[in-house]
């Protein structure tokens, strides 16, 4: 993939883990670069992060999602690396599989489990940030409603009644789904983050709506500004 | 028996009585094997002459008249590699190569919908990727019967989670392709499935095994008893009466999407460190089609030890290895001194591979199981196949099925009439709207996905930096082949080229898949004939190559046969896909033109299928240097910056046209039609488009236009949110919108 002339990297390196079966690691790349970072490309089967800044799960059907999305994905080399780097403040970001494999991990509380309606859903969403002091969202402004494909089948975010209010009172939830959770997602939370803030779960795809020209939007590229702006001082 | 049938057991026991009807071979062809050999087959050579010998293999029907498509000198301005390899090769420029191909899985699909139409995707991947390409987009053509029949509730939802979970998994976008429905195909769906693929120019890879020593890798899945006898049994027969699901269930492969995935990349980076001398893909034939091709097409033959090959279920027959069908496996042909590297390479990426064999210098393919030698053929022999003169005969209805015209339908003359029809179309299965299928489609993987279904012609970004894209539009219409097969595949043709145009992209290559009913009907024959005579006609004027196909014969049940339904893929090059243009109505004030000239022509349309279940007369007439002009002038239009949106004109006319126009853009228009109001408005005459120019550029567009000769007729401009035609009716676009989104998801949930 070639590297695009008008953007200038700043010294922020982010990791994109491939896992077998990972599909939106291209993506999640090419995000980063229009952010003005460098990505960094990590394999699962490697207990190395390479030194980044900060980490992308990124979407896709790890390890065929045979058994539950992210569970086999959460026991990889890479994992045993990640968990404890972002218990101690890396900032990681799950998109979709991502997320999936976040809650895995205990990283974040909760499950995603099949859609209501039991079909896959690909469909331009309308979301709303609700928390923009996270390493990840910091780029937004609350309240702020943005365009983002949501692509899943296993997108419906769970969690006990309990964990769930946890989450609203701490201000956790990230984005909601404006006009209703198409998948069915608990009081519509689309994304969540960890108490520090530093890890993000987003089932929505922010990757595949950084230009107009191939996306809904541009909206989506403020959570990869976002952390290049935590990490450099410059944003937030 | 099959255990211990050995080439010399065969020699020694020519009165052995063989199953060979069965697998679907007939008396004579069962001769000329016993010929070529000079003894009876071994069970396990039957087995493979049996597959390599099917239609769905070896083209025996078709071929003859195949022949007529070879590119000639002005036709092959862009190929690098044409018929015969597994995919065409299109040069676009900047040093990239484009492969594509599209490929029935009709038969499976049947049988069991979701594995059917999955293994579909997998198998026409894994064509694209034999070439040395990265698949970077699928597409679907997919036909079912009526869609409120019985079955149809069944096939359609399977294949439409087949394709969602093995192409959403397998990360290649789902970019478009066509749905339609007609009681023709309730015991025939048809799921035709196109792969395209990206490669640099010298990155191609040919599906031949040469150097003798050279060792052969089977790699990918094991090999299990899916898939036995698909292409012989299943794929090249008829349904009986009672439809025969489930007696061949088995018959139909069962797909790993992940694995396909791992192979894809294992390939990618095989490819990447250039150990590999020859490649094929295994999909229908399996085991028994790679070795005979491979060696077929080198210079020598081949020796494989079955022992070695890696089996699901040990007890596995070497009739049953040869023919299984299990997917995502791969053959490599590999330089000893490259093995090893080979297999880092698997083993990065878990995938097996093990070396079942090597070629040799003696122009046989010897396989040996337990010690014992069980095939020994020349692999020419059973790749080549039979040919087949079939006899062809006009069908005995069709004279009066063309004398009895749309002309006696009562048409609407007045504006509630002409309203209550353009509802009725807009709300019927073929041409409402169809996200509840394509919403089950990832279109956004890999990110460079800048026009998808609804629109006319998909678009991928292909070079980041410079905007250089590719655009593909399938089509076919079986109602106008019907009436006439030769004008109906050019009509199919023309609307995938126009497609194309419609997003400014330059169309440069064309693919086919042939849908017909069984070969051994002298009427489905000179359908078929026509088709690929309209076909190879159509091309030559258009100036495009055939790059490869694929023929699914058999499509029938009982003596009664699908329409003709050939299926034309077309693809372009786009200079910049910045410059794109998309169907709706992108801007508020825009002058609406309709490009190109109306004629009454109602044969086989939308409107006299919906609203009167009528199907007689003749086709639009053909006028492919009006394509030509059109695609031209939309083209210069797109780069000129003059256009705010293009739309082809297809079924249903300008109706349907300015319904789509503003119901994807969001936007109403005012328009006031010229001359007849319902010819106007149902009338399918090819060759046209609906654009808005963007405003200020009216008089550049129309100056453009007048200059190749395209008939521009200023029908009003973009405004509000009603459909408003002058003088005849009003509908709001929340009215368009109940009718045209409603449809799908009221029958199928």
């Amino acid at each position: 993939m070639g590297q695009i002339s008008q953007v200038h990297f700043v010294d922020v390196r982010i990791g994109v883990v491939t896992f077998p079966g990972s599909l939106d690691d291209t993506d999640a790349a090419r995000a980063v670069r229009y952010a003005g970072a460098e990505p960094v490309r990590l394999w699962h089967a490697d207990r190395d992060l390479r030194g980044v800044d900060a980490v992308i799960l990124p979407g896709g059907f790890s390890y065929g999602d045979y058994l539950r999305c992210g569970a086999i994905a959460r026991f990889s080399p890479v994992m045993g690396e990640l968990v404890p780097a972002a218990q101690a403040g890396l900032p990681v970001l799950g998109i979709c599989n991502g997320f999936q494999i976040l809650c895995e991990a205990h990283l974040l509380p909760g499950a995603l489990t099949r859609n209501a309606g039991l079909r896959f859903i690909h469909a331009d969403v309308r979301l709303t940030v609700t928390n923009a002091q996270t390493a990840w969202s910091s780029a937004y402004r609350a309240g702020q409603a943005l365009t983002v494909p949501i692509k899943n089948g296993e997108g419906a975010f769970v969690a006990d009644e309990a964990t769930l209010d946890e989450l609203e009172r701490t201000g956790r939830v990230v984005v909601r789904y404006t006009d209703g959770a198409l998948n069915g997602s608990s009081r519509d939370i689309a994304g969540i983050c960890n108490e520090a803030g530093n890890v993000v779960g987003l089932m929505p795809h922010p990757e595949h709506a950084i230009d107009p020209l191939t996306g809904p939007s541009a909206d989506g590229l403020g959570f990869f500004t976002s952390i290049v702006g935590a990490l450099t001082g410059a944003g937030a | 028996m099959s255990d211990k049938d050995t080439v010399e057991v065969a020699a020694a026991t020519p009165e052995v009585t063989q199953p060979y009807k069965e697998l679907g071979l007939t008396d004579d062809e069962y001769q000329k094997i016993r010929g070529v050999l000079g003894r009876r087959p071994t069970a396990a050579e039957l087995a493979l002459y049996s597959v390599m010998w099917s239609e769905h293999c070896s083209y025996k029907s078709s071929k003859v008249h195949l022949r007529n498509l070879a590119p000639d000198a002005d036709q092959s301005r862009y190929l690098l590699a044409g018929i015969g390899a597994n995919a065409g090769v299109v040069d676009i420029g900047q040093g990239y190569a484009v492969t594509f191909k599209i490929e029935s899985h009709n038969h499976p699909s049947f049988v069991e919908p979701h594995q059917g139409a999955a293994t579909g995707i997998g198998g026409i991947v894994r064509d694209i990727l034999a070439m040395g390409a990265r698949p970077i987009a699928v597409m679907d053509a997919l036909r079912f019967g009526a869609a409120d029949a019985h079955d149809t509730a069944r096939v359609l939802p399977g294949v439409v989670s087949g394709i969602s979970f093995y192409g959403n998994c397998l990360g290649l976008p789902n970019i478009g392709g066509e749905l339609a429905f007609d009681p023709c195909y309730v015991g025939n769906p048809l799921v035709n499935a196109l792969c395209v693929g990206l490669m640099r120019h010298d990155d191609l890879k040919s599906a031949v095994a040469t150097g003798p020593g050279n060792k052969v890798v089977l790699f990918g899945s094991r090999t299990g008893p899916d898939g036995v006898g698909g292409a012989s049994v299943l794929a090249s027969a008829t349904f009986g009466e009672d439809g025969g699901k489930a007696a061949k269930r088995p018959s139909v492969q069962v797909g790993d999407p992940f694995m396909e995935k791992l192979l894809v990349e294992c390939c990618l980076e095989l490819y990447a460190a250039d150990i590999i001398e020859g490649i094929q893909d295994l999909g229908a034939a399996g085991v028994a089609c790679a070795t005979t091709e491979l060696a077929a097409g080198g210079d020598g033959g081949m020796s494989v030890d079955m022992d070695t090959i890696p089996l699901r279920d040990p007890n596995l027959t070497p009739a049953e290895i040869l023919m299984s069908e299990s997917q995502e496996r791969m053959m490599a042909v590999v330089r000893p001194e490259h093995v090893d590297a080979f297999m880092a390479i698997c083993r990065k990426w878990d995938v097996e591979a093990t070396v079942i064999g090597e070629v040799t210098d003696d122009d046989t393919l010897t396989m040996k199981w337990r010690g014992a030698t069980v095939v020994q053929i020349p692999p020419r022999t059973a790749a080549d196949g039979p040919v087949y003169r079939r006899p062809l005969a006009r069908p005995e209805n069709l004279d009066a099925l063309q004398a009895s015209g749309p002309e006696r339908l009562a048409r609407p003359a007045e504006g509630p009439g002409l309203r209550a029809a353009l509802l009725q179309l807009l709300g019927s299965p073929g041409l409402a709207d169809k996200r509840w299928v394509t919403q089950q489609y990832d279109s956004r993987v890999r990110g460079n996905t800048v026009l998808a279904a609804p629109e006319d012609g998909a678009l991928v970004r292909v070079g980041e930096e410079t905007g250089l894209g590719i655009a593909l539009a399938t089509d076919g219409n079986g109602r106008y082949c019907t009436l006439d097969p030769y004008r109906g595949t050019q009509l199919a043709l023309a609307e995938a080229y126009r497609n194309v145009a419609m997003t400014g992209a330059v169309p440069v290559a064309v693919t086919n898949c042939l849908n017909f009913g069984s070969p051994e009907d002298p009427a489905v024959m000179w359908q078929l004939a026509e088709a690929v005579r309209g076909l190879a006609d159509g091309c030559k004027a258009l100036g495009l190559p055939v790059t490869g196909g694929n023929v699914s014969l058999y499509n029938q049940t009982g003596a009664t046969a699908i329409h003709p339904t050939p299926v034309i893929g077309v693809l372009g090059v786009h200079d910049d896909v910045r410059q794109r243009l998309a169907a709706g109505f992108a801007a508020d004030g825009a002058e609406v033109v309709l490009l190109g000239r109306t004629s009454p022509e109602f044969g086989g349309s939308a409107w006299a299928g919906v609203v009167h279940q009528h199907l007689g007369g003749l086709p639009p007439a053909v006028d492919l240097d009006a394509e030509r002009q059109l695609a031209i002038v939309v083209n210069a239009a797109a780069a000129a910056g003059l256009l705010a949106s293009a739309h082809d004109l297809s079924d249903g006319g300008l109706a349907i046209a300015l319904a789509e126009a503003c119901l994807y853009g969001g936007r109403g228009c005012a328009v006031a039609l010229p001359g007849d109001s319902f010819t106007a408005l149902f009338s399918e005459s090819a060759a046209r488009a609906l654009v808005s120019v963007v405003p200020g550029r009216e008089r550049e567009f129309a100056a453009l236009a007048a200059e190749h000769g395209v008939p521009a007729t200023v029908l009003g401009v973009t405004t509000g949110d009603t459909l408003t035609v002058e003088g005849a009716f009003q509908v709001p676009l929340t009215e368009l919108e109940q009718v045209w989104t409603g449809t799908l998801p009221a029958i199928f949930g």
